[in-house]
C-alpha cells in the first residue's frame, strides 16, 4: 500500500501495538472458553475478570457494572432497547437528540413503530443541546434520557454531569453514548451521573468488534438477546476473549495518554494548525462545532460552494484519509443530519470535511492536507455554477 | 461505493469545465438540496454544436458525468444530440453505482434543456428559466433505482 496521511480517527484508530501483542497469545495458546470448568479454561477466566476490572478502573465503575458487547452499536442498543422493554410499567416516552450517532436514532425510531414515543431534541449552532428543552421534555412517563458525550461529525462535547443531574433529579434514567470520547476525554461515571455508557475498542486503539456497556447497580434493563449466563445473563454468547484482552490493554493506555498532558497537548496543537492553515488557504471556509467545547482531534470544516466527495477523492488520490457529510458518502441523498440540525443549510451541508486526528498524526499528515486540499478546492470551484455567481 | 476507472479518470482529468459566456443554450438542471446542480452551456453553428461547456455543482459522478456529456454531444447536430441517452453515458462510463444513476439522468436532462433554451432563444422566446427538481420525486427514482 502507497503511503497512507490518516486524518479519519473518528470512523476508527489503528490498533495500538501493544494491544496486537497483548491479544495474540488468546488466538492461540491461550483459546479456551472461559466457562469451562477444567484449570486451562479457569486460567482464561481470570484473564477476562481481571480486564473487567480494568475497563471499571477506566471509567471509575464497579466490575459488576461492566458488560462486554461487541461494540458501540450493541451497547447502545442495549440501553435503548433494553431499558424500552423493561421500563413499560412505567411508560413509553424516550427523549434523546437530533445529532445522536445513527446506533441511537435508528434504535429509537424503531421503537417509535412499536409503540413508543421518542422527543429528539434540538441543538443551537454549535451542536450543544438547550437544557431548559430538556426539561421541558420530561414527562411522567419518560423512562430514559439518552445524549451522546461528544458528536462524531462536529466533535462538540454535550455538558453531561449537567444532563445527569436532571436526569437523576426527575427519576429518569440517563444513558450516554460516549464511543467518541473515549480515550479522548476522562471518562468518570460517577462525576457524570450516568446510569448506563457506550464504549468501542477500535475508537481508542482496540480492537474491532469489541467494546463495553457500562451498566450502573440497580437498573433495570432487558437482555437483547437469550442465551447461555454469560455476562451475568445480560448478554448471551461465549465472550470474545482476544477481544476483551486487547480492550482492557488500550483501557490502560488510554489511561496513561489522558494523563500526559504534552501529548493530549501536541494532538490539539496539530488540530489547530491544520484548521488555521485552512482558513488562511482557502476563503469561505466555516468551521463547524463548538470553539471550545469541543474533542481535540477533530475538524468539522464547510467548503462553501463545492460538494464534499470531490474534495475526499482529489485527496484519496494523494493518500489522504478523510471523511465528508455530503450526501454521497453516506448513500442517502440528504447530507448529514447533525450538519442540518446545527442549521447548516443543504449546498453549505454537502461540502462539509471532516478531519479527525489521533496520537499518532504527524507534523506530516497536517502538512500533506494544506498542500492538497487547496488547489482541489481550486479546480472544483472553477467548474461550479454556485463560485461563478457568487462572484460575479 | 466504488467508481469504475473511467469515472476515476474523467474526474481527475476533466473536460469542458467552465462557462462559456455568450452561449447560444444554456440548460441549468439539479437541485442544490440533493447535492447535484448542473448547467450545461452550447455554442451552435449551422444546427451543429461546435462548442459545450458545463459547470457542475455535485459529486464525483456529477462531474464525470457532465464532462463525458459535453464531450459527447460536440460536433453533433442537434437531432444527434437529442439521441444521447443516460444509459449511453453509464455504459461509456463502465457503470455507475446505483444510488449514482441519478447523476446521468442530470446530464441527459441538462443537454436536452440547453438545447431547448437554444431553440427557443432562435425563436425569438425568453430563456428556459431554472428547472427545479421535486424533491419527492427525486427521492422516488432514486428508491427504484436501489432496487
Amino acid at each position: 500500500m502507497d503511503k497512507v496521511y490518516y486524518l479519519d480517527n473518528n470512523a476508527t484508530t489503528k490498533t495500538d501495538p501493544e494491544v496486537v501483542k497483548a491479544m495474540l497469545p488468546y488466538f492461540s495458546d491461550n483459546y479456551f472458553n472461559p466457562s469451562g470448568v477444567y484449570s486451562a479454561a479457569q486460567d482464561a477466566r481470570k484473564d477476562v475478570e481481571n480486564a473487567r476490572a480494568t475497563a471499571a478502573k477506566f471509567l471509575n465503575a464497579d466490575p459488576k457494572e461492566i458488560i462486554f458487547t461487541s461494540g458501540g452499536t450493541e451497547s447502545d442498543n442495549m440501553a435503548v432497547k433494553g431499558a424500552a422493554y423493561a421500563n413499560t410499567d412505567k411508560g413509553r416516552h424516550i427523549i434523546t437528540t437530533k445529532i445522536e450517532h445513527h446506533a441511537i436514532i435508528n434504535t429509537c425510531k424503531y421503537l417509535e413503530k412499536h409503540g413508543w414515543e421518542v422527543t429528539y431534541l434540538p441543538v443551537d449552532k454549535y451542536g450543544i443541546v438547550d437544557m431548559e428543552e430538556l426539561k421541558k421534555a420530561i414527562r411522567k412517563d419518560t423512562v430514559l434520557i439518552s445524549v451522546m458525550f461528544a458528536n462524531n461529525e462536529i466533535g462538540t462535547i454535550q455538558p453531561i454531569e449537567e444532563i445527569g443531574k436532571i436526569a437523576r433529579e426527575n427519576n429518569v434514567y440517563f444513558h450516554t453514548d460516549a464511543v467518541q470520547a473515549a480515550g479522548k476525554v476522562k471518562l468518570d461515571v460517577k462525576k457524570l451521573n450516568v446510569d448506563m455508557m457506550s464504549l468501542s475498542a477500535h475508537k481508542f486503539h482496540g480492537p474491532k468488534g469489541v467494546g463495553i456497556f457500562y451498566l450502573k447497580k440497580g437498573v433495570r434493563i432487558h437482555s437483547l438477546s437469550q442465551g447461555g449466563h454469560h455476562e451475568n445473563n445480560r448478554r448471551a454468547g461465549t465472550e470474545n476473549v482476544p477481544g476483551i484482552i486487547g480492550m482492557a490493554k488500550a483501557c490502560e493506555i488510554a489511561s496513561a495518554h489522558l494523563d500526559d498532558a504534552p501529548d493530549m497537548a501536541r494532538i490539539k496543537a496539530l488540530r489547530d494548525r491544520l484548521e488555521k492553515g485552512i482558513i488562511e488557504k482557502i476563503p469561505e471556509v466555516i468551521v463547524n462545532g463548538h470553539p471550545d467545547k469541543r474533542m481535540d482531534n477533530t475538524s468539522n470544516v464547510s467548503i462553501r460552494y463545492i460538494e464534499g466527495e470531490g474534495m475526499l477523492i482529489h485527496m484519496d488520490f494523494e493518500g489522504i484519509c478523510a471523511s465528508s457529510g455530503s450526501a454521497c458518502t453516506s448513500g442517502s441523498l440528504d447530507p448529514s443530519h447533525v450538519l442540518l440540525a446545527i442549521g447548516l443549510d443543504h449546498g453549505t451541508a454537502h461540502g462539509s470535511i471532516r478531519f479527525s486526528l489521533s496520537k499518532y498524526t504527524t507534523d506530516e499528515d497536517v502538512n500533506k492536507v494544506l498542500e492538497v486540499l487547496p488547489p482541489a478546492v481550486v479546480k472544483l470551484r472553477s467548474m461550479s455554477p454556485f463560485w461563478k455567481e457568487k462572484n460575479k | 461505493m466504488k467508481y469504475s476507472d473511467k469515472v476515476m479518470e474523467r474526474f481527475k482529468n476533466t473536460k469542458n469545465m467552465g462557462r462559456i459566456e455568450n452561449a447560444d443554450g444554456i440548460g441549468k438542471v439539479g437541485n442544490a438540496k440533493c447535492g447535484d446542480v448542473m448547467w450545461i452551456y452550447i455554442k451552435v453553428e449551422n444546427d451543429i454544436i461546435t462548442e459545450c461547456k458545463f459547470e457542475t455543482f455535485g459529486c464525483v459522478a456529477a462531474i464525470a458525468t457532465s464532462s463525458l456529456a459535453t464531450d459527447l454531444v460536440i460536433g453533433k447536430t442537434m437531432k444527434e444530440a437529442l439521441e444521447i441517452t443516460n444509459k449511453n453515458i453509464v455504459e461509456m462510463l463502465d457503470g455507475l453505482p446505483p444510488e449514482k444513476l441519478h447523476c446521468s439522468v442530470l446530464a441527459e436532462d441538462g443537454i436536452k434543456r440547453a438545447i431547448e433554451d437554444y431553440n427557443r432563444r432562435k425563436q425569438g422566446l425568453s430563456p428556459l428559466p431554472e428547472k427545479e427538481e421535486d424533491d419527492h420525486e427525486h427521492e422516488h427514482d432514486h428508491d427504484n433505482e436501489k432496487v
